[in-house]
């Protein structure tokens, strides 16, 4: 058991909400933007906790998987089994184009070059009258899955979102302890180390950021099935913020971490702005204390509190 | 002799004006410990940058196992067979003792492009880096974390993992570097052992062990090789103890 409770914790809560009596929509609809962004925050994971590759334009990923959803949608093609495929390749396919430049660098460089390739991404996307432009596209409707209306039961739609979440963690668990996660994580922590016995990180790191930008072109998708809508703000800088954000806050010692900070990122935003309409005066300073005082994120809070039970 | 293992023929290399490797030429013949001393400055770090393939010369070749590699990369002539070692410890901290060293032999046993099983399960990757942390003497220390290794512990763990990529040679830069008496006298045993295997071209400071040590050495003054002999004769060598007046006494 050890340190796995708290996933465990977490994905059980995940799959019980619809029956603890929260069925009632509007909480259903949150939690599944929650793990749609979970979704993208474990992408952008393998990246920075995994390959040490700080990247500011992943929301890029995202929004070319949304708009793949968009551009199907305007030729009348909405089979999630052809859709889902399709956004995933398109963002891997922009993830290669961009990263071949992108992993030459590495620090601030890399994260100059992706924001750029970001903004890029985003203008593109408010150019495109004929999806909307800056106003963005109002879908026909949901994908069908099979042929059915399926993504249109929130019960559904729920699962669907959960068990891709779980499938892309424990995937990114498998991927980062293979030979391949092995080169990766080793590059991270000593290039020169890893070139001096043989290997060069590049070919390595592009692999990963495809693979990184594949999941989260299908957490793209799922969000413009869960919102029926697409804007270019969906690629917008301060979103890419936002993911990098939930990683640091989840903690980059553990892939999980990413699904935490998504989860407390989303639904204490969501919390908040109930409460008072000057909610980002608190969620700020908020965020700012748990970057300090929690050392390993939330994803370190069982480390901390066993420590502390230990000095009594 | 036999085909040299290592060749350099006039390597030239200036940073502004001041010529840091200045026609150097000397070859490594295969089997035992061939040495390159200098007192500080002599320009070994240079040096072994351009043997290593991290740093490209401005002139001259530099042939490894029968093959031009003047314009090879580090990993590319890692790939070949040459295996360096750090002066400055590069070990991957967060990694196991261990695994520093599967990585390695991992890097010459099939493709690494495999995403699916785990590579810590790997009994072949481990089996082989187990035996060459046991040849530095560090098989009980595999399970521990690279980045708490003592000073010494570490020394050994570059070692193992040179040793793990099965090398034609080993490049040792400064092995003996900041390490105390006693671990530097395990360190010479460990290196004892190892020139019965391995062809190693040493690059070190420490005087003592490298007459304790070499079958042959070269003398690298200003840039320039000025001998390469055996020890006795370099030992005698009237230039090698002008170069040295001041510094440490050759032993």
């Amino acid at each position: 058991m050890g340190r796995a409770w708290l996933p465990l914790l977490v994905f059980a809560l995940l799959a019980a909400a619809p029956f603890a009596g929260l069925g009632e929509g509007y909480l259903l609809t949150i939690l599944a933007r929650a793990m749609i962004m979970g979704l993208a925050a474990t992408s952008l994971w393998l990246l920075v906790g995994g390959a040490g590759l700080v990247s500011l334009g992943h929301a890029a990923m995202l929004g070319v998987g949304a708009y793949a959803v968009v551009a199907l949608d305007d030729a009348r093609v909405t089979e999630a089994l052809v859709v889902a495929p399709v956004a995933m390749a398109a963002a891997a396919v922009f993830a290669v184009a961009t990263g071949a430049v992108a992993v030459r660098t590495s620090g601030v460089h890399f994260i100059m070059i992706t924001l750029a390739f970001g903004q890029m991404a985003f203008f593109t996307a408010a150019s495109l009258a004929g999806y909307g432009g800056d106003d963005g596209y109002t879908l026909y409707g949901r994908n069908t899955l099979a042929g059915r209306r399926w993504l249109e039961d929130r019960l559904v739609f729920h699962y669907l979102c959960l068990g891709l979440l779980a499938a892309a963690v424990l995937g990114g668990r498998a991927l980062l302890a293979s030979r391949f996660g092995r080169v990766l994580r080793a590059a991270r922590e000593n290039p020169e180390r890893v070139r001096a016995v043989g290997f060069s990180p590049a070919p390595y790191r592009l692999v990963a950021y495809a693979v990184a930008g594949g999941v989260a072109g299908l957490a793209g998708m799922l969000l413009a099935n869960a919102t029926e809508f697409v804007a270019p703000s969906f690629l917008a800088w301060q979103r890419s913020g936002d993911l990098l954000f939930m990683v640091i806050l989840g903690g980059l010692g553990s892939l999980h971490g990413a699904v935490l900070g998504a989860l407390a990122f989303v639904l204490l935003e969501e919390g908040l702005s109930h409460w008072t309409q000057h909610w980002r005066l608190v969620f700020g300073p908020l965020l700012v204390l748990a970057v300090l005082h929690l050392r390993g994120g939330l994803a370190g809070v069982p480390g901390q509190i066993a420590r502390m039970v230990r000095r009594g | 002799m036999a085909e040299p293992i290592l060749e350099v023929a006039g390597l030239r290399k200036r940073f502004g004006g001041l010529a840091v490797t200045d026609d150097v030429s000397f070859a490594v013949a295969p089997g035992g410990i061939h040495a390159v001393i200098g007192p500080n400055g002599a320009g070994k770090t240079t040096l072994i940058h351009q043997l290593s393939g991290t740093l490209r010369p401005d002139a001259g070749t530099v042939r490894f196992a029968g093959r031009d590699v003047t314009a090879l990369p580090l990993q590319r002539r890692a790939r070949l067979g040459l295996a360096r070692s750090f002066q400055i410890t590069s070990v991957i901290p967060g990694f196991s003792a261990l695994e520093n060293a599967a990585l390695a032999v991992q890097a010459r046993s099939g493709s690494s492009f495999r995403f699916w099983r785990p590579a810590a399960a790997e009994a072949r990757l481990n089996a082989a880096a187990m035996a060459a942390l046991d040849q530095v003497g560090l098989a009980g220390r595999a399970a521990a974390p690279a980045g708490a290794l003592s000073h010494g512990e570490k020394r050994q763990l570059e070692l193992a993992i040179a040793l793990a990529m099965e090398p034609r040679l080993l490049l040792l830069d400064e092995p003996l570097a900041g390490a105390g008496p006693e671990e530097t006298e395990r360190l010479i045993d460990i290196l004892l052992g190892l020139k019965r295997r391995y062809s190693i071209l040493l690059v070190e400071h420490d005087m003592q062990a490298v007459f304790a040590l070499a079958d042959r050495i070269s003398v690298l003054v200003y840039g320039r090789v000025i001998a390469t002999d055996a020890p006795a004769a370099i030992r005698a060598d009237p230039a090698v103890r002008a170069a040295y007046l001041g510094e440490d006494e050759v032993a």
